[in-house]
């Protein structure tokens, strides 16, 4: 049973890559996007490139993973397709799962060309690669299961993006990506703690110059499993209420 | 109750904001059997369709297919049946093979038996010209042929079909009957509806009669068309449902 489930995600989540992902839309905004935001920084502080690196990553894996993932339920709620999915014989948490995991592929597949680009054009070093890739795809999964909440909370495509847009803009500069959130007024600190960007950021920071900012690595890697867990199982309970009505 | 009853409905109900769209309903349908369910339109068809195929949960009552109950073991009772829904939920982007291919996977059809069955599938509903051609592309018809042959990837026992021969052509049609003529043939069980009440007569063994939300009867179109003294099923069909009476206003309207 549990097999059965398992391989069902996987299938859907190599349709959703092969459907929704490979597409100029969501590449533009797991790659240019990140590039463009981080070219801005760099020409006003040229010499802060290699310390940009952790940031950039975290948020190519934020954008990457939510682009699509946060509309890609909507559509097919919309075509009718996802009733195909519900009709299958599996769970309704082995079906968002498969969601889930398609963001989380190509998360961590857009963070890892920025990876090889840092190592390669900003000479960044790291100082532990399977730590290093275990956080990507636990950064991947968080801001994937926080996607699909997003499309399994609302009805149009328009408020999918204004929702995930709410969260994702903020966390650019509330979650240390171009400024350490120590860098930053006292009274933004609380934000930047309930933020998922915050740890993401902190931890990729750690595996690459093996230091942090202000959250230990150890509880990092706790809060996003955390942070993975409660998305996830918030958007079964909110798509389980909807087919209940 | 029914011997060989493969699917028991007993007082099944959904009601959506306080308005009753099934009301407390109860039946049941032999194995092998064609099982036709009419109504006029909003009378509670799909909404039975969706409750028994987990699609929506009901609001009261329940319903076992094949001993499981829909409430409870939903996931095993899916792996048994196969829906064709009244729209054609197929992905737009993907060919008609891939299509197959991942509902086939959905199912864990394995690889071998999974592309086998493709082929007998594409052939049957003379698809094969059409397998690399992408859903989107495809007319009215040849969706739902698709759609169709989605439904019975995995050699269901149980086949819901909603309003199948919708938008399908004369020919079609007629392979379509003799697609469910033949399943039946091969004892598997059906759930139909349809709007074309002449085809309910010519394929089902017993028809239930549903208005808003309530079954008012439940026999073989033969027993029905007598009790109504009717010409045929469409004719009992008006007389059970109270039709008769706003047909032949719309008929005076028309002729004004």
């Amino acid at each position: 049973m549990f097999k059965e489930e398992i391989k069902g995600s996987l299938y859907i989540a190599l349709k959703d890559l092969k459907m929704y992902y490979f597409k100029p839309p969501n590449l533009s905004w797991g790659i240019m996007f990140p590039i463009v935001m981080a070219l801005a920084f760099i020409l006003r502080n040229p010499s802060g490139v290699k310390d940009l690196a952790s940031g950039l990553i975290a948020m190519s894996i934020l954008f990457a993973a939510t682009s699509a993932e946060a509309i890609v339920i909507v559509f097919e709620r919309r075509t009718k397709t996802f009733e195909r999915l519900l009709l299958a014989p599996l769970s309704l948490q082995a079906i968002l799962f498969g969601k889930v995991i398609g963001g989380v592929i190509f998360g961590f597949l857009m963070s890892s060309i920025f990876l090889i680009g840092s190592v390669i054009f900003l000479g960044v070093p790291f100082s532990n690669t399977g730590f290093l890739l275990v956080s990507l795809v636990l950064s991947a999964f968080v801001f994937a299961a926080f996607g699909t909440l997003v499309s399994v909370a609302v009805k149009e495509i328009f408020d999918a993006m204004t929702l995930a847009n709410f969260f994702r803009f903020p966390m650019i500069f509330l979650c240390g990506v171009f400024i350490p959130v120590s860098a930053l007024p006292s009274f933004l600190h609380p934000l930047a703690y309930v933020l998922p960007l915050t740890y993401s950021v902190d931890l990729i920071r750690f595996f690459i110059t093996g230091s942090y900012d202000i959250v230990h690595p150890a509880v990092c890697v706790i809060v996003l499993i955390i942070y993975s867990t409660v998305l996830f199982y918030l958007s079964v309970f909110v798509l389980k209420r909807r087919i209940e009505r | 109750m029914m011997k060989n009853a493969i699917i028991t409905v007993s007082n099944l109900t959904k009601i959506y904001k306080n308005i009753s769209a099934v009301n407390h309903i109860s039946f049941e349908i032999k194995q092998g059997e064609i099982f036709g369910f009419l109504g006029p339109n909003g009378a509670g068809k799909t909404t039975t369709i969706k409750m028994l195929t987990g699609l929506i949960r009901p609001t009261e009552g329940t319903a076992t297919i094949q001993g499981k109950d829909i409430r409870t073991q939903i996931v095993e009772i899916k792996k048994t049946i196969g829906v064709v829904t009244e729209n054609s939920n197929m992905y737009d982007e993907l060919s008609v093979l891939d299509n197959l291919r991942f509902v086939g996977q959905l199912y864990d059809v394995s690889r071998l038996d999974r592309e086998k069955r493709i082929g007998e599938l594409l052939k049957k509903f003379d698809l094969e010209s059409k397998r690399e051609a992408k859903f989107a592309t495809l007319s009215k018809g040849m969706k739902r042929k698709v759609t169709i042959a989605a439904a019975l990837m995995h050699s269901p026992q149980v086949v819901f079909l909603d309003e199948p021969s919708t938008g399908l052509d004369v020919l079609s049609t007629r392979v379509l009957r003799a697609m469910i003529k033949e399943l039946k043939a091969l004892g598997v069980t059906i759930f139909l509806t349809t709007h074309y009440i002449e085809e309910a007569e010519q394929l089902c063994d017993r028809v239930a009669i549903l208005v808003n939300g309530t079954i008012k009867t439940v026999d073989t179109p033969g027993n029905l068309i007598t009790t109504t003294n009717s010409k045929n099923l469409e004719e009992a069909f008006i007389e059970i449902t109270g039709l008769k009476e706003e047909i032949m206003l719309v008929e005076k309207e028309g002729k004004r």
